[in-house]
């Protein structure tokens, strides 16, 4: 008797399940208005974090993607895969997992062939004004306020490079706008961050503990409903003292083959990295999602 | 006394006239189309100023290419999986005159429009938000197929965005 309502209790659920599931719906945002993945898995450019959340679900649906970003430098190699799901358009949680690859440059700087520093980055984004696609007659843009949660696996060399602790939380505000009359998508975020290198390179330092803010932002230009054009920008703080830390940019070219795949190309300059200089190359980035 | 009686006769026609010319064009009850509750005709129904830059309309092709991409849009429409049955309720001959109204009145190109506005228009038809997004995807697609220039067709899209606000139903 018990086990046939419990049967009737979970067939009821799962009814109530896939009427809920009717209820919400996929795909309702225009293709590339959710944005590609960003490095610490949040959506975005490639290296600035928007306000959008990623996905095509709209107000009533939800959306979610998987990424895997490679971008190849003269001396290293930087690997992230994550996953985010967008919620309401309002809520957008992620994971990142990323992976700083020395490979032979790790044996020159003394940490061993193919050292690699790798961080977990778990993010949390609420939007708390605006809609950047819909909102044509205002002024103002989408807003959201963020944080990321990051935890790199590699204490031991952090704190013996000067860094202060192997985790650390970033805290955001993105402000996004797409000017649709100009075909342009315009972003901006500050960042309070005490993160050297984004986290891979631990948090905090002999030149600065605290959080200090910093700048990122994107300009992109829709060449088609496929196709974007764009360039970015991230300012960086300089808390470490055994190596300059500059600020990163990029040039990018972002292509939906359809809601869910696209493909993002950019030519990245990542400045000196641990002492090792000009680490310019190109950044890959496959998005699958809805 | 018969110019007195002819003035009558003349006034008596002209009114007649004007209240047969007042029946033929209400525009909630137009020959050949579904009839609408009565609703006040203003230009402020269209829910936007129009576009004043003429390169736009251009780029439409006028009112011919605008009646091309309206056609379109709702033989799109009409047959989607998803909005189709938003659509289906109601009958075409209204929806699309008020649209060409609509769109050639937001386009600059000189029409009056004679609809509701975008609330009473959309009201209760359980417009959810991705429907909007939806039909702006078939609108890019019939412009795309009369060969209206991607950013022209954003121009024209900027306008219409807003009335999301009022289209979908909360």
């Amino acid at each position: 008797m018990i086990k046939i309502m419990a049967g009737a209790a979970l067939a009821l659920g799962l009814t109530a399940g896939a009427a809920g599931a009717q209820n919400l719906e996929t795909g309702g945002k225009l293709l590339l208005t959710g944005g590609v993945s960003s490095i610490e898995g949040s959506g975005g450019g490639g290296l600035a974090t928007w306000a959008t959340t990623t996905g095509y679900g709209s107000e009533e649906g939800v959306g979610g993607n998987a990424h895997a970003t490679f971008v190849s430098l003269p001396d290293f190699e930087f690997r992230t895969y994550g996953v985010a799901v967008g919620l309401f358009d309002r809520v957008e949680l992620s994971y990142a997992r990323q992976e700083f690859d020395t490979g032979s440059t790790g044996g020159k700087l003394g940490l061993g062939d193919g050292f690699t520093f790798s961080q977990d980055v778990v993010g949390l984004k609420v939007v708390v004004l605006g809609d950047a696609v819909y909102d044509q007659d205002r002024w103002y843009p989408q807003v959201a306020v963020g944080a990321q949660y990051k935890m790199n696996d590699q204490g031991a060399i952090i704190g013996a490079v000067g860094g202060r602790d192997d985790q650390g939380v970033d805290y955001y505000v993105a402000a996004t706008k797409l000017l649709l009359d100009r075909s342009l998508v315009v972003s901006g975020a500050v960042r309070l961050t005490r993160a050297n290198q984004t986290g891979l390179l631990g948090f905090g330092g002999p030149n600065e503990d605290g959080y200090s803010p910093q700048f990122e932002g994107s300009v992109a230009w829709l060449a088609g409903r496929r196709l974007a054009f764009g360039a970015e920008y991230r300012s960086k703080p300089e808390n470490l003292g055994f190596a300059k830390e500059d600020d990163w940019a990029d040039v990018f070219v972002a292509y939906a083959f359809n809601k869910n795949l696209s493909v993002t190309a950019a030519y990245v300059d990542l400045g000196d990295i641990a002492t090792v200089k000009d680490q310019r190359g190109v950044y890959i980035s496959l998005q699958a999602g809805f | 006394m018969k110019t007195l009686l002819g003035l009558t006769a003349a006034l008596t026609l002209t009114v007649l006239a004007a209240a047969a010319y007042a029946q033929e064009t209400r525009p909630w009850a137009m020959p050949g189309e579904e009839k609408v509750d009565p609703y006040t005709v203003a230009e402020a129904n269209a829910g936007t100023g129009p576009i004043t830059d003429p390169k736009v309309f251009e780029a439409f092709h006028g009112k011919d290419g605008l009646a091309r991409i309206v056609a379109t849009t709702l033989d799109m429409a009409y047959a989607d999986a998803r909005i189709g049955p938003i659509f289906k309720p109601f009958e075409r001959p209204r929806i699309e005159r008020t649209l060409n109204e609509h769109f050639c009145y937001v386009l600059g190109g000189g029409c009056a429009y004679s609809g509701r506005d975008m609330a009473a228009a959309h009201k209760d038809m359980g417009v959810k938000p991705g429907d909007m997004g939806a039909l702006v995807e078939i609108l890019q697609k019939a412009m795309d197929k009369e060969g209206v220039p991607f950013g022209m067709q954003n121009r024209f899209l900027a306008k219409l965005a807003p009335m999301k606000r009022d289209v979908v139903n909360k």
